[in-house]
């Protein structure tokens, strides 16, 4: 594999081909703010927390660092003002969903984010998709999934497999950022579990739960 | 029909198909695209039918139901040949009429021909229709002339003869070569020069590569692709299968919206054709290239237009962009070089092979070659498809070929380049339409949505609209579309509202800016234009939402009240019938009232006081006058004048 240099915060640093911007910069231990990224997964480029400025061939972008494939003679600047507001405003946009999460609070202290600029809406989850992509990817057992689109998009847990699948896992619990999908989890066992069987009307032996 | 399996094979079949067509056999051609069919084209087919059927001339006269010639506005459209004598919003009980006058007496129905309403002049023939007349239409001329169902049709107007061309006299580099030179640009958007996405596909490794048409159609108010496609599909295809030739494609996707099923029919039908011809397929025209077309039906969703999302709904996976830090060019469908390009665009292929890059470049402007199709919608008079070459401006445009504001109301703006587009007020109306200028200006070319506003709009009332669009369409995949779209609307919908906090631009211009800079597609990229660019032209407005609660064009619901003037009041009892919530008092010579409480802004009592009246008004920011004393509300009637 071809070594390619590139500049990053000032510094004169190496890579691999294949590398993202995001693992050079951890790497260097610069560190650049994420809440959908985790090393086990594929890139999703969802939260863009982790946006950067890059300068390639003299034209400047702001794009995903996690996503961002290296290239020789990339300049790459992780804190601008610019890409300061941005994180600013994204954090701001996810407090208002969820303000207690401790991530997004220790965030938001380092970005002056504020709790109250926006709109509350107290749905919690932030649609990071750590949950669907670790059960997906890393556990194949594909118990959780986003549904609806947009605004109305959520994360939900399939009870079928989650009955079968969860008990004796629940490692997507640790990695939500807002505590919310173990929420959803309880929620869903609840229902599910706790229903009492019953019979559809004019369909022996069909049981629903 | 046996295959064609040489390039002389198609050229003897053109002949052939030419010399069983006497050029001055009379045929009624009626457009039977979706707009006439709508407004009645497949009554009025049937009964030019059984009405020549009737009369006794089914031996020497043709019907049959084409693609759309784009005049919506006046539709059914039906034109006579070999005259050309074109009769719009035709009714089946008009063909009678059409059947005597003009197929067997030579002899116009006046009463069904074009009149300007300006003046009153009439134009019997197509070409003299002023929305015609300014047009260049290099691509929607030829739809009134083919029946889309009839591969023998586009035969005849020579069609599949740029793909043989390319295939018998040219390599492929010469066609990407031809391409290069037209400058052609992708007319979905972006306006990408097309030869080089071809040229980065090309060159990109890997054995198999991809060629799709772009159907999908989905801004609010546009339908020229489906015009197209539905239309005139086998140029759609023969443009596709020459990018398929010159990228070195085997085979190629119509992707097309779920939303367009006459487009699908059409299109499925004509590669049916095309296959059982030799033009699609295995060893087309005996040439040695296969190239294979399979159509995959959208679900529904705006955003799989996009160039990622679209070719990950191909794969078979949920329709969401995905990072483009490789270009689908290189990285498409399944990992492999993909060349995505518009409807409009792959059926501008066939001209430009046909006629080379040097004719094509000679219309439109210089970094913005050929002709573009707009959708002039809206406050228009002549509602339709109109194709111009890029360069016009947005004046001739509305005024020339749109024929000006309806109910001679004032023009406020135009939107252009569908929901991520812009909206520019009339000191552009001067402005060059082609790609660069209107980027400069703050809008965009987009796919070619023109919705002409005119005084009565409130242009915060529209950026609420294409944003609440947006919300819905968002995939929901990344925090700056789902959450900034989120809480744009919200903070617009204040604004209507009269419930804006002082600090609402401010916090608008920061979601803009997140929107802009941090989205991960196209859609939340350019989410933030409608907002931008009615701040930008119409910033007063905004601010007297805002800091006035008041609605200048007296649109918004929460900040407008109804009002009757009681020096106009004639007390008809019209509207006092009609208010659906009875909240207007009044009766027989006593001046109706409307009590505020009860009104729900309806309008009603508004659209039906008679217009020699015109007593109910609408009033925003400013306090409605206290309720008439009793003693005052007898309707005092001047005498009339004998």
């Amino acid at each position: 594999m071809s070594e390619i240099h590139l500049e990053i915060d000032g510094r004169q640093v190496k890579a691999k081909e294949g590398m993202t911007v995001l693992d050079v910069a951890s790497r260097e231990g610069i560190r650049v703010p994420t809440l959908c990224y985790h090393e086990a997964l594929e890139p999703y480029g969802g939260c863009r927390l982790c946006t950067v400025e890059v300068e390639s061939g003299g034209r400047k972008n702001l794009v995903a660092s996690c996503l961002y494939p290296v290239e020789e003679g990339l300049i790459v600047r992780t804190r601008t003002p610019k890409v300061d507001k941005l994180r600013k405003t994204i954090l701001e946009l996810l407090l208002a969903h969820a303000p207690d999460s401790p991530i997004l609070e220790e965030y938001a202290k380092e970005y002056g984010a504020e709790k109250n600029r926006f709109d509350k809406q107290a749905s919690f989850c932030i649609l990071c998709g750590l949950c669907v992509r670790y059960c997906a990817e890393v556990k194949k057992a594909n118990v959780l999934s986003f549904i609806g689109r947009g605004t109305s998009r959520e994360i939900n847990f399939i009870p079928e497999l989650a009955a079968k699948e969860c008990w004796n896992c629940k490692e997507c619990f640790p990695l939500c950022p807002t505590s919310y999908v173990q929420a959803a989890y309880v929620l869903t066992e609840a229902l599910y579990t706790q229903a009492p069987p019953f019979e559809v009307k004019g369909l022996k032996g069909v049981k629903a739960c | 029909m046996p295959r064609l399996n040489s390039k002389e094979d198609l050229v003897r079949l053109r002949e052939a198909i030419l010399a069983r067509r006497d050029p001055n056999r009379p045929c009624v051609s009626v457009c039977a695209g979706t707009g006439c069919v709508a407004s009645g084209a497949l009554e009025v087919i049937k009964a030019f039918e059984e009405e020549i059927e009737k009369q006794g001339i089914k031996a020497s006269v043709d019907t049959k139901g084409t693609g759309c010639p784009g005049f919506c506005e006046r539709g059914p459209v039906v034109v006579i040949y070999p005259e050309e004598i074109c009769y719009l919003q035709v009714k089946p009980e008009d063909v009678p009429e059409i059947v005597s006058e003009t197929l067997v007496g030579k002899r116009v129905v006046e009463r069904l021909v074009y009149k300007d309403p300006a003046t009153n002049e009439k134009a019997v023939h197509e070409f003299e229709i002023p929305f015609y007349k300014h047009q260049t239409r290099m691509l929607l001329g030829v739809n009134i002339k083919i029946d889309p169902e009839s591969i023998e049709d586009y035969i005849a107007i020579g069609g599949y003869s740029a793909l043989s061309k390319a295939l018998f006299q040219m390599s492929p580099e010469q066609v990407l070569e031809e391409v290069k030179r037209s400058n052609l640009r992708g007319r979905g958007g972006a306006g990408f020069p097309t030869g080089r996405k071809w040229e980065t596909s090309k060159k990109a490794p890997g054995d198999i590569k991809y060629v799709i048409v772009n159907a999908d159609e989905g801004d609010p108010g546009a339908f020229m692709d489906r015009a197209l496609l539905e239309g005139n599909p086998h140029s759609v295809l023969e443009g596709l299968a020459i990018g398929g030739y010159a990228v070195g494609a085997s085979e190629g996707f119509v992707y097309v919206r779920q939303e367009y099923p006459l487009a699908l029919k059409h299109v499925l039908m004509a590669i049916e054709q095309a296959e059982a011809y030799g033009l699609l397929g295995d060893n087309i025209l005996g040439s040695g290239f296969s190239f294979k077309v399979k159509v995959h039906q959208g679900a529904g969703a705006f955003v799989s237009g996009e160039s990622s999302a679209l070719m990950t709904a191909i794969e078979g996976k949920v329709g969401e962009p995905r990072p483009k830090y490789i270009r689908t060019a290189v990285k498409g469908i399944w990992g492999r070089p993909s060349v995505l390009n518009n409807v409009e665009t792959w059926a501008n292929v066939p001209l430009i092979i046909n006629n080379g890059a040097d004719w094509f470049i000679k219309y439109g402007t210089e970094r913005s070659t050929g002709t573009k199709i707009f959708s002039l919608v809206g406050k228009i008079n002549n509602t339709g498809l109109v194709e111009v070459p890029m360069g016009v401006t947005l004046r001739e445009i509305i005024y020339k070929i749109g024929g000006g504001i309806r109910n001679g109301k004032r023009f406020k703006a135009v939107q252009t380049g569908g929901p991520s587009g812009g909206c520019l007020p009339e000191e552009m109306l001067d402005l060059k339409v082609d790609f660069d200028e209107l980027t400069k200006a703050g809008s965009m070319m987009g796919s070619g949505g023109m919705i002409v506003m005119d005084e009565d709009t409130c242009m915060v009332d529209v950026a609420k609209y294409f944003v609440d669009f947006l919300t819905e369409e968002s995939c929901g995949k990344c925090v700056p579309c789902r959450e900034g779209l989120r809480q744009m609307h919200k903070l617009l919908t204040d604004i209507t509202n009269g419930k804006a906090s002082d600090n609402a631009l401010e916090l608008l211009e920061d979601l803009a800016e997140v929107l802009t800079d941090a989205s991960l597609c196209a859609l939340g990229k350019s989410a933030a234009n409608p907002f931008l660019s009615t701040l930008k032209y119409f910033r007063e407005e905004y601010e007297a939402h805002i800091k006035e609660k008041r609605c200048p064009a007296l649109v918004c619901k929460d900040l407008i009240a109804y009002y009757i003037d009681p020096q106009k009041c004639q007390a008809c009892m019209i509207c006092m019938r009609k208010c659906p919530v009875k909240a207007i008092d009044g009766g027989k010579d006593l001046i109706h009232i409307i009590d505020q409480e009860k009104c729900t802004k309806c309008g009603t009592c508004f659209e039906v006081c008679p217009s020699k009246f015109s007593a109910v008004k609408k009033l925003s920011g400013e306090p409605v006058p206290e309720r008439l004393p009793e003693e005052q509300r007898k309707v005092v009637r001047e005498r009339k004048a004998k």
